[in-house]
């Protein structure tokens, strides 16, 4: 297992370098840079103006060794700084991570844990109302656009009977601390992360009623009933257990985004999380900072699937590791 | 639809006459505490508004530093850093005395070695302040309080160029010698305005803090401002409708959600503030195209545009079409120029006088959300309906200025603004010395009119005004007559503010001026 896991570690490296020389030469393919973007802004703009932007931002080098430079920093842990923003990009990174990992985890335990309850809910009762309400429901936060739910809870529960509020991350100015400060980042929390896991809940929802379907046709499970289990036990133990394996495969996926952020969530809701830093150093053309959350997010997605596939072998012991 | 453009005209009307009042003769007695929650967006990327230039950093910095003077709505100069200033007869010497007892936040004295640096600074790191600076043949300090700038030669704009964004001062002492790249108070700014610098979270929201020891006794009245920064257009009317937020500045919310969110219990509107900057939208288009270079093509383009429909129904009444290159607000204008009433038979006739044959035009909207899209789709419609062939062309923004930068386009919408007048914010788009490929705000429509060159410069230096608007007023004629670029509307950005915030704007500047004189009505 070690020997696995050290092999899967190596690829993950290339790969990760792959990303990076790729993400390198992409987002300097759109059309537009740093120095444009700031000349933009500025209201003003001479030959000067921008040859200097771009000699601060180091754009003016050949870009083999502008990628060179940047290699030689990733290799030391360094992302870099952002000119934009006056800031090393793994301070921006830093200060946004918790932000994003509340909401994203939450919203992914919240969906993980309801959806496969519901999915196992709907296949124990396939074909009765339950089933079909569980089915259509999920149908519906699957097939509605997020933002759209997203204003929609806000004119609900914000406008309308005020129950909770509509933007950041907590009450700004009020100096909250303790349980006080625990109960307003709560507060603030519920709309983004019910919106975000909704959408997950869905797709939970419908692959584990799919695939528990699919188990209890299989011959085991006649087995189970025919040594005279209890519906339940057989549900439990044999069919949920065996139905998992799909599940736990998205959830990995899913996991692997989490810290890349939910760029529509955060936008909607104004929370500070990295989603936002990277739409916007996409739109400013802040080259070191998106690649810096590209190479966070791509590590993440990295490290996730190897626990995926670890937590395969936990849910069914006859699969066999090999790289 | 006829009564809400009438209710918005009429609040509108009562918002400029209150945004008036504090110029005149404020009317009510200010009090003093409390908190204001405005909106700031996009986020700004830094708050060294002589290091970053864009709106949100003037939005936000304009109240931790200050320029020498500040500009009534009617743009004449007013007392800022300095108290007084007086201008030679010649017009080439212009002696300014600075307000004594003035500190930087650190404490430090505010003085003429201050106003020094900071002219070398901007001229390495703010492109406007180098070209408004490029007269100046000396600027020296002959006490701690006198700075007395010398022209190579008379100016007429030269008292314009002072405000806090244009020529904002900085810490001498905090800023020598150092890398002003890399400098650390480029992230916790200290300026001598009314209020200081306390907290940025990223993101979240930026904080300042009322100044006490601000030079202008009494004031500022408010404890703090919080800077929301809330991304999408929808929450941020929702956090004011909410009650979050108390000031939504200009161009915070789509327009279209401004009649509904003027009209919500305790807001008001006023569209006053924006006189120094006067806004001006219009269409580049691109000479080097050989069908744009056909004078009667680029007229028949503004006969073609329905330009009060746009006023009207996309900007939902804001604003005023425009007549020529200058927008009314700033000095000079005339409106004694040929006009274009919307008349798509004319502009059949004009294209098809020109030989234009139904030939690819590509059109560049501009990327800046939902009106700007909408307007886009409306000028196609237009254009169209007289039959020219267009082709939308989507970019984001920094892909339509690179676009733009390198000439990459037939038609462009653009908006600038004009910093009061015609030799700051006009003679750039026209003057033939002004075509430089790889830049922004310059003749990117590549227009070419050595009698438009010569009345620009002539503008530019002469002395006094009345024969300034006799040249500026011949200028306008000629280049309506030869529509350079396709002007558009005077936009407006109304500015919401809840009731309760009294003298929020009170120049010509407007939010971007700080928030020295608001107070709350608790």
């Amino acid at each position: 297992m070690l020997s696995f896991i050290a092999q899967r570690i190596v690829k993950g490296v290339i790969v990760l370098l792959a990303i990076v020389v790729l993400n390198f030469f992409l987002i300097r393919l759109a059309p537009g840079d740093p120095a444009v973007v700031m000349a933009g802004e500025a209201g003003a703009s001479d030959k000067v103006f921008v040859e200097q932007l771009r000699q601060k931002f180091g754009l003016d080098r050949p870009l083999p060794e502008q990628l060179l430079i940047y290699v030689k920093g990733i290799a030391s842990f360094d992302l870099g700084f952002s000119f934009r923003q006056q800031a090393p990009v793994s301070k921006l990174i830093a200060e946004r991570l918790p932000a994003t990992l509340l909401l994203t985890l939450s919203a992914f335990v919240i969906s993980l844990a309801l959806g496969i309850l519901l999915g196992a809910l709907a296949a124990r009762f396939a074909g009765t109302v339950m089933d079909t309400a569980i089915t259509v429901l999920a149908l519906i936060f699957y097939a509605t656009p997020l933002f759209w739910i997203a204003l929609i809870a806000i004119l609900i529960f914000s406008v309308w009977v005020d129950w909770l509020p509509s933007f950041g991350y907590e009450t700004v100015g009020a100096n909250y601390t303790g349980l006080r400060h625990a109960l307003d980042v709560g507060a603030h929390l519920v709309m983004p992360a019910a919106t975000l896991g909704l959408f997950f809940m869905a797709t939970y929802t419908r692959m584990t009623r799919a695939s528990m379907l699919e188990v209890k046709r299989l011959d085991f499970v006649k087995t189970a009933r025919a040594k005279g289990l209890r519906d339940s036990v057989i549900l439990r133990r044999h069919v949920l257990r065996n139905a998992l394996l799909p599940v736990v495969t998205l959830a990995g996926v899913h996991a692997g985004t989490l810290v890349g952020g939910a760029v529509l969530t955060e936008t909607v809701f104004a929370w500070p999380g990295i989603g936002r830093l990277m739409y916007d150093a996409l739109i400013q053309r802040d080259y070191n900072l998106l690649l810096g959350v590209f190479v966070v997010s791509s590590a993440m997605v990295l490290i996730f699937n190897l626990v995926t596939d670890l937590v395969y072998r936990l849910v069914d012991p006859r699969i066999e590791f090999s790289a | 639809m006829m009564l809400k453009r009438v209710l918005l005209g009429v609040v509108l009307g009562c918002g400029l006459a209150a945004a008036a009042l504090p110029v005149d003769g404020r009317a009510e007695e200010p009090k003093v505490g409390g908190v204001i929650n405005a909106v700031i967006q996009p986020e700004p990327p830094g708050l060294m508004l002589a290091m970053v230039q864009n709106g949100p950093t003037q939005m936000v910095s304009g109240n931790i530093f200050e320029g020498l003077l500040r500009y009534s709505p009617k743009l004449e100069a007013l007392p800022g850093l300095a108290a007084s200033w007086t201008i030679s007869p010649d017009a080439k010497v212009y002696t300014f005395k600075l307000k004594p007892g003035v500190t930087w936040h650190d404490g430090k004295p505010f003085t003429s070695a201050d106003v020094l640096f900071s002219i070398e600074m901007l001229k390495k790191t703010h492109a406007r302040a180098r070209n408004n600076l490029a007269v100046v043949e000396k600027v020296e300090a002959p006490d701690d309080l006198t700075v007395v700038f010398t022209l190579k030669q008379p100016f007429g704009p030269f008292i314009g160029i002072f405000e806090v964004g244009s020529m904002p001062m900085v810490p001498k002492h905090l800023y020598e010698g150092t890398d002003w790249n890399t400098n650390p108070y480029n992230n916790a700014p200290v300026g001598t305005g009314p209020f200081m610098f306390k907290e940025w979270q990223k993101g979240s929201f930026i904080q300042l803090v009322k100044n006490p020891n601000y030079h202008e006794k009494g004031k500022p009245y408010l404890d703090a401002i919080y800077w929301q920064i809330i991304p999408d257009a929808a929450a941020r009317a929702v956090a004011f409708e909410t009650g979050k937020v108390d000031v939504l500045p200009g161009g915070s919310i789509e327009n279209f959600d401004v009649p509904r969110v003027s009209k919500l219990p305790g807001a008001c509107v006023t569209g006053a503030g924006w006189e120094f900057f006067s806004p001006l939208a219009w269409l580049w288009l691109n000479h080097r195209n050989p069908i744009l270079a056909n004078k009667k093509v680029r007229q028949a383009i503004m006969y073609a545009i329905d330009r009060n429909f746009a006023k009207d129904v996309i900007w939902n009444g804001l604003g005023k079409v425009a007549t020529g290159p200058s927008a009314s607000t700033i000095k000079f204008y005339t409106d004694d120029v040929p006009k274009y009433d919307y008349d798509p038979a004319k502009a059949k006739a004009l294209l098809k006088e020109a030989g234009y044959k139904g030939e690819k035009i590509r059109m560049l909207p501009l990327a800046y959300g939902e009106t700007w899209q909408r307007w886009g789709e409306a000028v196609k419609q237009n254009l169209q309906d007289v039959g020219m062939n267009i082709e939308t062309i989507a970019t984001d923004v920094p892909g339509g200025n690179q676009k733009i930068m390198d000439w990459d386009y037939d038609i462009a919408f653009t908006y600038l603004y004009q910093y009061g007048d015609p030799a700051l914010g006009v003679s750039r788009n026209y003057l033939t010395s002004a075509i430089a490929k790889g830049q922004l705000f310059n003749n990117v429509e590549g227009y070419s009119n050595p009698e438009v060159d010569q009345l620009f410069a002539d503008g530019a230096v002469a002395t006094p005004d009345a024969k300034r608007k006799e040249i500026y007023d011949k200028v306008q004629k000629i280049l309506v007559e030869d529509v350079p670029v396709a002007w558009l509307l005077e936009l407006q950005f109304p500015t919401i503010t809840k009731c309760k915030v009294k003298d929020l704007i009170t120049t010509g500047i407007g939010v971007n001026d700080g928030f020295r004189d608001a107070w709350l009505d608790k």
